[in-house]
């Protein structure tokens, strides 16, 4: 066994002085996992934790756990920290405290997910980039940057690449923007998942196997997502074979499918710019496995679909899209709406053919099957949904 | 070993003069003492020896700590007593500390020979609640030092096999304590001491006569021993492990609860104990199986995948596990393999 050294922790001091708010810098160098973490440890609330720009190698997760702290970097093409020789913990970064701001830095190659936050409320990450760089594998980590059970959170100027399930990911969360983010090579550009109330405006996914999806599973604390609004994006040439570890939803996902709404309700896609997706452009369905969960609704219900413009899909269909060989064989190319016929309301007004599946049930297979082009644009204009506004002072802190 | 001999001479030391009581003051106080030393709550080397008033427990199902002996003691202020809890932690007295040191000996076939200490966790409870301070050991036994920021330590013996093991060795940094001590409620509170888990070797009876505890019901709750066959059946004993071992965080108010999978003593058949349970956020933790317990098929549960994985991004449990737990393992299995199959919930 290798003698331990004696360390004096010169940290500790900070602990007596009084509590102002305080600039805490952090230099690359030796031990910087150990002087890093210190950092995340002895910040106060309001303080700000400095990374200056230089590459970080570190060999566990990092986890901040205090209150109104800013961890900032000096841009997410500057301030790398990475996480290749990871050895443990489950994230590269975990934040479970509230008003926490992430700003100006990389994660690279960490083993499970790259920053998560839990119960973090108003969090806000900004101008991050999180990337698996040996390119989309299986054996990349889950979710790029991944809040969870948080009311108010902002994603802003956010890129992810090579994510094995959702690049940007938002789960069971509540008051949500994603915005003038970029997701590429993962599995799903962008997720929404259990969530109620979320806009995704402004963001580029393009080359994952599925851009922006919009999901509800059962037997989770928080379910029966809803009142999202997709709108101003651009999810184009979604073209990365999906390359998820089976079991996971997300390996369910056809490569080439521009947007996904699966068993949420109050869901409005509008404006949006989509395209060169071999699947189809856009794809509601309901939840397909069996559950048990008596307090779950599996079936997608007040869809609006309106004003987006389309490209050209459902040349390619996925391997994961039962039934698209046979229709791109009758058609010549699937349509660039698919809904698979389950659940109520659903309004489409863009100028492109929707095809119905005509299932009653969405665990129904395919060859069961009564494809048909359908126009659901009639009936009343529906309610608008409210924008999401977010605590001031989560705008403020990236201004 | 050298230990021994330091051992010996160090008891001859400190049986020459008067021992110093555990310092009350620091425990309640605000300050975070950079050496185990100053609590005075273990005496000798590596701390082996025990201060009046600490006292030795045990628990019928511990948590697995990649093969390190353990050793748990806890210190109740004097005249202060220990509330009763049928449920949960035992309701430990402001000033109370929880003790526990974990160390290898060089060769595991024989544990008591030159063990040697790597870390002391103080869970120690203040007015404020209860707070995670980690020690490490200097290479010579003498004193503990503060690491908040936690550190890796290359540990090797000899296994039960008699083959050799090394590992890097995790010791937590304080927002990791907390990954596992999270109350639910922002803080951080004990795991192992609760009383079912503590009923065992007349413990609980001891320290109620010894004036620690302040009542005992007739009809004391007990966790089964999960190596022990005698001592209940396979699923009780895989359900005692799952409590231990998982629960901290799998649980409906814990750090893993937005999985949906729950694997608390109290929680009842379904999916959530993760029976037909799919995958919520665990990427490639599924090793391409569709469900946390697959009945009868513990070869495709994700459960056991994650629990032979040694990838940080698929292992589990998260932190302190660089051994897979070979013996846990074969008792989950055990039991997922008996396990009735439910076609009605299949896909």
């Amino acid at each position: 066994m290798k003698p331990i050294p004696f360390f004096v922790a010169a940290s500790l001091l900070a602990f007596v002085q009084p509590a102002l708010a305080d600039t805490i810098r952090v230099e690359p160098g030796a031990d910087a996992q150990s002087r890093l973490q210190s950092a995340l440890i002895d910040a106060k609330p309001g303080d700000i934790v400095e990374i200056a720009a230089g590459r970080y190698d570190l060999t566990d997760g990092l986890s901040l756990d205090v209150d109104r702290v800013t961890v900032k970097g000096a841009g997410p093409a500057a301030t790398i920290l990475s996480f290749k020789g990871q050895k443990g913990a489950g994230e590269g970064l975990l934040v479970t405290a509230d008003d926490v701001v992430l700003q100006g830095f990389a994660v690279e190659d960490s083993r499970g997910d790259g920053i998560k936050s839990k119960a973090a409320n108003r969090i806000v990450y900004h101008d991050l980039r999180v990337e698996w760089t040996g390119g989309p594998k299986a054996s990349n980590g889950a979710y790029g940057v991944y809040p969870v059970e948080s009311s108010d959170v902002l994603i802003d100027k956010v890129t992810v690449k090579g994510a094995s399930d959702a690049g940007i990911y938002v789960g069971q969360s509540k008051n949500i923007i994603v915005r003038n983010s970029l997701a590429m090579f993962n599995v799903a550009g962008i997720e929404i998942e259990n969530c109620y109330g979320a806009d995704v405006y402004q963001n580029v996914a393009t080359h994952n196997a599925g851009g922006i999806l919009v999901f509800d599973l059962p037997n989770l604390p928080q379910k029966g997502g809803h009142s999202v609004r997709i709108f101003s994006n651009r999810s184009e040439r979604n073209d990365t074979p999906n390359f998820a570890p089976k079991g996971n939803i997300v390996a369910g996902v056809p490569n080439g499918t521009g947007v996904i709404i699966m068993a949420n309700r109050d869901v409005h896609v509008f404006n949006n710019i989509l395209g060169e997706n071999g699947s189809t452009n856009i794809f509601i369905v309901g939840y397909r496995n069996s559950f048990t969960d008596t307090g779950y609704n599996p079936l997608p219900a007040n869809v609006v679909i309106g004003g987006n413009m389309h490209g050209r899909a459902g040349y390619a269909p996925g391997p994961q899209f039962e039934g698209g060989a046979e229709m791109l064989a009758a058609m010549g190319s699937v349509p660039p709406i698919v809904w698979d016929g389950t659940g109520s309301n659903i309004r489409v007004t863009d100028k492109v053919p929707t095809l119905s599946l005509g299932l009653t049930d969405p665990k129904a297979r395919a060859t069961s099957a009564n494809p048909a082009v359908v126009d659901l644009s009639q009936g009343a204009e529906p309610a608008q949904l409210a924008p999401i506004v977010l605590p001031q002072s989560m705008e403020a802190a990236i201004r | 070993m050298r230990a021994f001999a330091a051992l010996a001479a160090w008891g001859l030391l400190v049986s020459a003069s008067p021992p110093i009581p555990v310092d009350d003051a620091l425990i309640t106080g605000d300050a975070l003492p950079a050496s185990l030393g100053e609590f005075h709550l273990l005496a000798g080397p590596y701390g082996q020896k025990p201060n009046a008033g600490v006292t030795p427990y045990r628990l019928n199902t511990p948590l697995f700590s990649d093969y390190a002996e353990k050793f748990r003691y806890y210190y109740v202020p004097p005249g202060k007593k220990i509330g009763w809890r049928d449920d949960g932690v035992l309701d430990f007295p402001v000033g109370s500390v929880l003790i526990k040191s974990f160390g290898y000996p060089p060769d595991m076939r024989v544990p008591a020979k030159g063990l040697r200490i790597v870390e002391t966790r103080l869970l120690v409870r203040r007015a404020s609640g209860w707070i995670a301070l980690p020690y490490v050991w200097n290479a010579d036994g003498s004193d503990a030092v503060l690491r908040r920021a936690g550190m890796r330590i290359d540990v090797n013996w000899t296994h039960l096999d008699g083959k050799p093991r090394a590992i890097s060795y995790a010791i937590p940094n304080v927002n990791q304590c907390k990954g596992c001590h999270d109350d639910g409620a922002g803080g951080i509170s004990p795991i192992g001491p609760k009383a079912r888990n503590l009923n065992r070797d007349g413990q609980l009876e001891a320290a109620l006569r010894a004036g620690r505890l302040d009542r005992l019901p007739a009809e004391i709750p007990r966790l089964p021993v999960w190596d022990e066959p005698g001592s209940a059946s396979v699923a009780l004993r895989a359900r005692a492990y799952l409590e231990v071992n998982c629960a901290h965080c799998h649980n409906p108010k814990g750090p893993a609860n937005t999985s949906g999978l729950w694997l608390n003593w109290e929680q009842g058949p379904g999916p959530n104990l993760g029976i037909y349970k799919r995958p919520t956020a665990a990427g490639r933790g599924s090793g391409n199986d569709e469900f946390a317990i697959d009945p009868g098929h513990p070869e495709r549960s994700i459960m056991l995948y994650r629990m032979q994985s040694l990838d940080p991004g698929i292992a589990m449990p998260e932190l302190g596990r660089a051994s897979v737990h070979q013996e846990g393992v074969a008792l989950l299995s055990q039991w997922i393999a008996a396990m009735p199959m439910q076609p009605a919930n299949q896909p």
